[in-house]
């Protein structure tokens, strides 16, 4: 799809011919972001819907305490700490950004009075600042009013190298400006077609200026508030015991009103995936468990007892085996897996094309991940509906047999293809967990029976998805022939999600293993393209880029996509909680509420 | 005894010193990250990584890292967590009560188990009593400790639906009901790990008993008249409780720590999952701590346990 | 003492004693005493028995069952036992038999060897701490103190970091995983068989009949090895079996942290851990490995039983 096509859809939403919400999962299917296809509607002038709230009761508080389960227990509470999305969520209890991302990609205002657009004159036409206006009336939990100094403090304070912040990607690069009390300014160095960053989402939540300016820099990790925070939240800090709960109580100032509807949250942590399924949908113990990475087997039986259910949420990381463009076994100047080197296997692109052609998406996704695993051909995902043309997948071990003779690999007498005195043996790595390792035992089988020889490895997940520059068996190492792991898009955008293949960021002992191209796959073109989109301001432009280098990935078939992986949570029966697959999962913790 | 004591007192110092040098060079040695989260949010850029490393020390050489580390400790501070940025102490002291409560009952039990069955079975060596207590025991060690747990949960919470099995550290009800419901939730998480710990001391109790039951003195101590219930207590039970000293004093070190896998199946916030999840975090100031105490228990318990065995049989000497 | 009358059973008087008859005229050596009294110890023949079947069809099963362990057959998932798959099948359709006994070679190896180490050295250690005392049983304790305060699994990942490659290039990845796994998990159990044999040995030196021996000019060598350790191996016995059954669940766990075998390789532990959450629907899944689990320890623990009552005429038959 090209973007004369992308403008043509564009126009049919605009004539009302298209409803939204299907344009919205044609870009989905394509491989975009639903941020990025509202991003398109909105820069065409499709105006925005407020979408109608399902939010039923009539009153604050009333429902209880609300108890959910989160397999790894929050460590920290302050936002510009957080590592990984536990921390995000429990520090989403008490803390809100300016805006966050509902299910369709659609920009929500918590603390703006409004989102800013073109039309009200918040974003700027060459894309160089974007405009906030600030809601008025919020109150901090202590009684102190909300205002744009806290804005312009959270940018310094995330800004400042000292802080050694983890949201500090967003924040080094800009200037924030205050304009009056309740208005800011955010300039870009350049054109910046996603504008939604700063302040927006998981990396948007918003400290209280009065309780951190005293903590600035080197400071900052001893701020009481970091134990004690104080948000606008709709719920009040009560306890916190890091790595196992959180306990918040209502908010009775909230600047909604008839919200919240629970009076007291916990956030426990701890155990496992499974057992959290049960305690949810089995037993009801809690009302809500995170990230279900269990296998939809088990989960369908336990719905079938009819006290909770398994909610599947769109996103977009998808789980996907990269073939490594170099040699892991011979060492260059020093280095195992140089990009200096070829892999003797993998630059043949029948052996390529054979392993795509060896992966059984269609047996993993049913036997495996069901509900939560779709099998994909794209790299941005793609539910199975709207399969474009030029890529699909394809399981066929015939097929691969031929691909294989045809190109000369004959079968020796042990059974092993070889050609050149060079053997088809391949060691396949990933981390410890369970579906994976089926996943793993899947494509072996498929692979013995084609004539490859597939060693299995599989690491601890501390030490496999570390940055410890000692250690061999990270995956950004990568020294070993193929291994597998979900990429996640930690943000709405595509940009920084397709800035992984880049050779720029080829990993290498230079960069100390910290390059996010881990493939070490290169392609010119690719770099071409990615370039262009990172200054191209008309979102569809962008879009039909972005779908290009998509299709660029996949033909190289040196990354094998395997299953898209929504998310999945496990929701008690009564409770009724708006998710969503492009911010965290209690980004409207405030609308949630249980049926009578 | 005393100057043995003595002798033995004054070695805990460096043993203890000596023991925490290994400890911080295996840790320092060992691969991971504390930052590993980061490595994977391309968010961050990798100078906030460098600068995170740099701000902890973690690039310094180890015997700098130790030398600090030693000079803090004895100043009362335990080290800052990387994970979670509070202090190490406070981590610690957060768990104990609960730590104690459930691991600590266990081993009570497992004791209360093991002792009169492991006797009652050794007095009538292989009849149906002893068969039976056998073949229980051997049940109970060879399944481990998470296949039992998760039988329990299957036959009490899920389809009797009698206990819950997440445990909540802070249950919002007062007077009886509070009481009754860190009962309820205490109680499938102590007898797994209780049943676990006392079939296999009931295996050593047994033993230890068969051992002494058919010397001379007790068939004298019979002899005179009297009762057997008195001869077993007084006269075999003391005898052989050397290796059951041994065993207890062996395994209370484990309360702090320990009991790992029951603390993940039941989400007990011990400091068993403490450290397991630090671990994989690779926070090592909290790993340092906890196995140092715990290294300081073994080291006293065992002390323990070899002046026990001079009390429980005085011709023991350590010349 | 060899050669005694055996006392008689608590409590109960008139019944004859056992084994040695006024015309019995014949010399018999110890060793020829120690193996008649063995054999006449049933369970103990009974647990040879079951651990010469089990260990006979784990080494040959796999020729007279020659069906493949890694089958996939998603038609067959988590089925029953059945003619076409005795034991049942897993939640992949792999054949639960094929599985155990090729895995049972590997968890029946590794059960035996490490507790083979553990009760070798804690034996050798704490004979030696219990018979020098002083500055020599003083060190002993502060190693023995030392490893229990190691933290398992940092040191863990240290080694097998450390020293897979290694072994790895010298004796290939099974036998150098094999080699790895038995070294940590026997070298994380033989403290507790020193401290219980230094415990036994504080407690027998003092004696009377070693004392006697010492009175007649026995070495020390002899005294520990004539008359202390034979008495001593009660508890080194029970700890035997418990280290059989702990390594082979140990085994398990060092896989679940990707640190042991390949994640397909079905040792009885891996099995039992990965049917751990399917028991409510097919529990023969968890309880096959389980079972076979069990009888191993039973069996050893029979054997251990027959070995020291044979060694000690005082015992019970």
């Amino acid at each position: 799809m090209d973007e004369r096509q992308l403008r043509e859809l564009i126009a049919q939403v605009k004539a009302g011919r298209m409803s939204r919400r299907r344009f919205i999962h044609t870009m989905v299917g394509l491989g975009l972001t639903a941020p990025l296809a509202a991003q398109m509607l909105a820069y065409s002038g499709v105006a925005q819907a407020q979408a109608a709230s399902a939010y039923k009761p009539t009153r604050r508080g009333g429902g209880g305490a609300l108890k959910m389960l989160w397999w790894q227990g929050a460590t920290l509470l302050n936002p510009h700490f957080a590592v990984g999305t536990k921390d995000q969520e429990g520090c989403r209890i008490f803390y809100e950004p300016l805006a966050a991302w509902d299910a369709d990609g659609n920009l929500v205002p918590v603390l703006a009075a409004e989102i800013p657009s073109l039309e009200n004159g918040g974003l700027a036409r060459d894309g160089m600042s974007v405009t906030w206006r600030l809601k008025k009336g919020v109150q901090w939990h202590d009684g102190a009013p909300f205002t744009a100094d806290d804005a312009l403090f959270n940018w310094e304070f995330a800004a400042d190298p000292a802080t050694a912040a983890t949201t500090s990607g967003s924040y080094k690069e800009i200037k924030v400006d205050k304009i009056d009390s309740h208005s800011v300014r955010v300039r870009f160095g350049k054109p910046t077609p996603y504008w939604a960053d700063p302040f927006v989402g998981t990396v948007g939540m918003m400290v209280p200026k009065h309780l951190f300016d005293a903590y600035r820099g080197a400071k900052s990790r001893e701020a009481p508030a970091n134990l004690k925070p104080v948000g606008t939240g709709p719920y009040k800090f009560t306890d916190f015991k890091p790595g196992d709960m959180v306990r918040g109580t209502l908010n009775p100032n909230y600047h909604l009103p008839n919200r919240p509807h629970f009076d007291s949250v916990e956030m426990k942590g701890g155990g496992d995936a499974v057992s959290a399924a049960r305690a949810v949908i089995q037993t009801g113990e809690f009302d809500y468990a995170w990230n279900m990475q269990v296998e939809d087997e088990i989960l369908k039986r336990l719905e079938a007892g009819g006290k909770g259910r398994a909610v599947i949420t769109q996103g977009a990381n998808i789980e996907h085996i990269p073939l490594n463009a170099t040699d892991p076994w011979t060492e260059v100047d020093g280095e195992r897996a140089s990009v200096k080197s070829r892999h003797p296997l993998f630059s043949d692109p029948a052996v390529r094309e054979a392993m795509n052609l060896l992966v059984d998406r269609g047996a993993v996704q049913e036997h495996i991940y069901g509900r939560t695993g779709v099998a994909t051909a794209n790299f941005l995902n793609n539910p199975s509906r709207f399969r474009s043309p030029n890529t699909k997948w394809e399981f066929s071990v015939d097929k691969a047999n031929q691909v294989l003779e045809a190109a000369g690999w004959k079968r020796g007498p042990d059974g092993i293809r070889a050609k050149d005195g060079r053997k088809l043996k391949l060691v396949y790595q990933t981390s410890i967990n369970a579906p994976r390792q089926k996943n793993q035992a899947i494509v072996k089988q498929a692979c013995q029976k084609a004539g490859i020889d597939v060693e299995l490895k599989s690491v601890t997940a501390g030490v496999y998805f570390s940055s410890d520059v000692a250690n061999p068996d990270t995956y950004t190492k990568f020294f070993c022939d193929m291994q597998m792991y979900t990429t996640t898009m930690p943000q709405p955008d595509p940009e920084r999600f397709m800035n992984q293949f880049v050779s720029w960021e080829a990993a290498s002992k230079a960069n100390k293993w910290q390059g996010r191209n881990i493939s070490r796959w290169r392609s010119e073109e690719y770099d071409k393209t990615y370039r262009a989109a990172e200054s191209e301001l008309d979102p569809v432009k962008r879009a039909a880029l972005f779908i290009r280098m998509n299709d660029l990935v996949i033909a190289g078939r040196h990354i094998i996509p395997v299953v898209y992986r929504p998310r999945v949570s496990a929701v008690a029966a009564k409770l009724n909680a708006p998710l969503s697959g492009w911010d965290n999962d209690l980004w409207n913790l405030r609308d949630w509420y249980k049926d009578a | 005894m005393g100057k043995y004591l003595l002798r033995r007192l004054l070695l805990v110092i460096p043993s203890v010193l000596g023991i925490s040098v290994v400890l911080f060079t295996v840790l320092a040695l060992a691969p991971g990250d504390p930052f590993e989260e980061l490595a994977t949010n391309p968010n961050v850029p990798a100078e906030v990584r460098a600068s995170l490393r740099a701000q902890f020390g973690l690039d310094d050489p180890v015997a700098t890292r130790y030398l600090r580390w030693v000079g803090s400790m004895v100043q009362g501070d335990w080290g800052f967590s990387f994970a979670s940025r509070v202090d190490v102490d406070t981590l610690i002291l957060q768990r104990i009560p609960v730590t104690l409560l459930i691991i600590g009952s266990s081993q009570v039990l497992a004791l209360l188990i093991a002792l009169p069955v492991g006797v009652y079975a050794a007095t009538r060596p292989y009849s149906l009593f002893d068969q039976i207590a056998n073949t229980l025991a051997f049940i109970g060690f060879s399944l481990p400790t998470f296949f039992t747990g998760i039988l329990f949960i299957l036959l009490f919470s899920i389809t009797l639906g009698w206990l819950p099995f997440v445990y909540r550290a802070d249950i919002s009800a007062t007077g009886w009901l509070w009481y009754w419901e860190h009962f309820k939730q205490a109680l499938m998480p102590v007898t797994v790990l209780g049943l676990f710990q006392g079939a296999s001391w009931t295996r050593y109790v047994r033993s230890a008993v068969l051992d002494v039951i058919r010397l001379d003195y007790v068939t004298t101590a019979r002899a005179k008249g009297l009762s057997e219930r008195v001869v077993v207590v007084k006269h075999v039970v003391r005898n052989a409780l050397i290796p059951v000293v041994t065993l207890v004093a062996l395994t209370m070190p484990a309360v702090f720590g320990g009991a790992i896998v029951t603390e993940q199946i039941f989400r007990v916030p011990g400091i068993g999952s403490l450290l397991i999840s630090a671990i994989l975090a690779n926070d090592t100031p909290v790993i340092m701590a906890v196995t140092f105490v715990f290294s300081c228990l073994v080291i006293l318990f065992n002390l323990l346990a070899d002046i026990l065995y001079g009390w429980l049989d005085p011709r023991i000497t350590y010349r | 003492m060899a050669g005694s009358i055996p006392v008689s059973l608590t409590g109960r008087v008139g019944v004859p004693p056992t084994g040695v008859s006024p015309t019995d005229a014949r010399r018999v050596s110890p060793g020829a005493e120690a193996w008649r009294r063995f054999k006449r110890h049933r369970l103990a023949l009974a647990g040879a028995v079951i651990l010469g079947v089990i260990a006979l069809a784990v080494l040959l099963g796999p020729l007279a069952w020659p069906v493949p362990i890694n089958e996939i057959d998603f038609s067959a998932k988590l089925q029953g036992p059945s003619w076409k798959h005795p034991l049942g099948t897993d939640d992949l359709g792999q054949d639960l038999l094929a599985r155990m006994l090729y895995g049972g070679r590997i968890s029946l190896a590794v059960g035996l060897a490490a507790m083979f180490i553990a009760v070798v050295a804690g034996t050798l250690v704490g004979a030696i701490a219990g018979m020098s005392r002083g500055r020599v049983d003083a060190a002993l304790m502060w190693l023995t103190d030392l490893f229990l305060s190691l933290p398992q699994l940092p040191l863990l990942l240290l080694m097998i970091y450390l020293f897979r490659d290694a072994l790895k290039s010298v004796v290939g990845i099974e036998t150098g995983t094999f080699i790895l796994i038995v070294a940590v998990i026997g070298g994380f159990r033989w403290m507790q068989v020193a401290r219980l044999v230094r415990g036994q040995f504080l407690w027998l030196r003092e004696k009377e009949f070693v004392e006697a021996a010492r009175a007649l000019g026995a070495s020390p060598a002899r005294q520990v090895f004539r008359h202390i350790l034979p008495n001593a191996l009660g508890p080194v016995i029970v700890a035997g079996t418990i280290d059989v059954a702990a390594a082979i669940i140990a085994e398990s766990t060092l896989s679940f942290l990707g640190l042991g075998f390949p994640p397909d390789v079905p040792t009885w532990g891996r099995i039992l851990y990965d049917a751990k959450d399917h028991l409510d629907i097919a529990a023969h899944w968890a309880l096959i490995p389980g079972a076979a689990i069990f009888l191993t320890v039973l069996s050893i623990n029979y054997l251990g039983d027959g070995l020291r009552d044979a060694l000690d005429p005082r015992r019970v038959i």
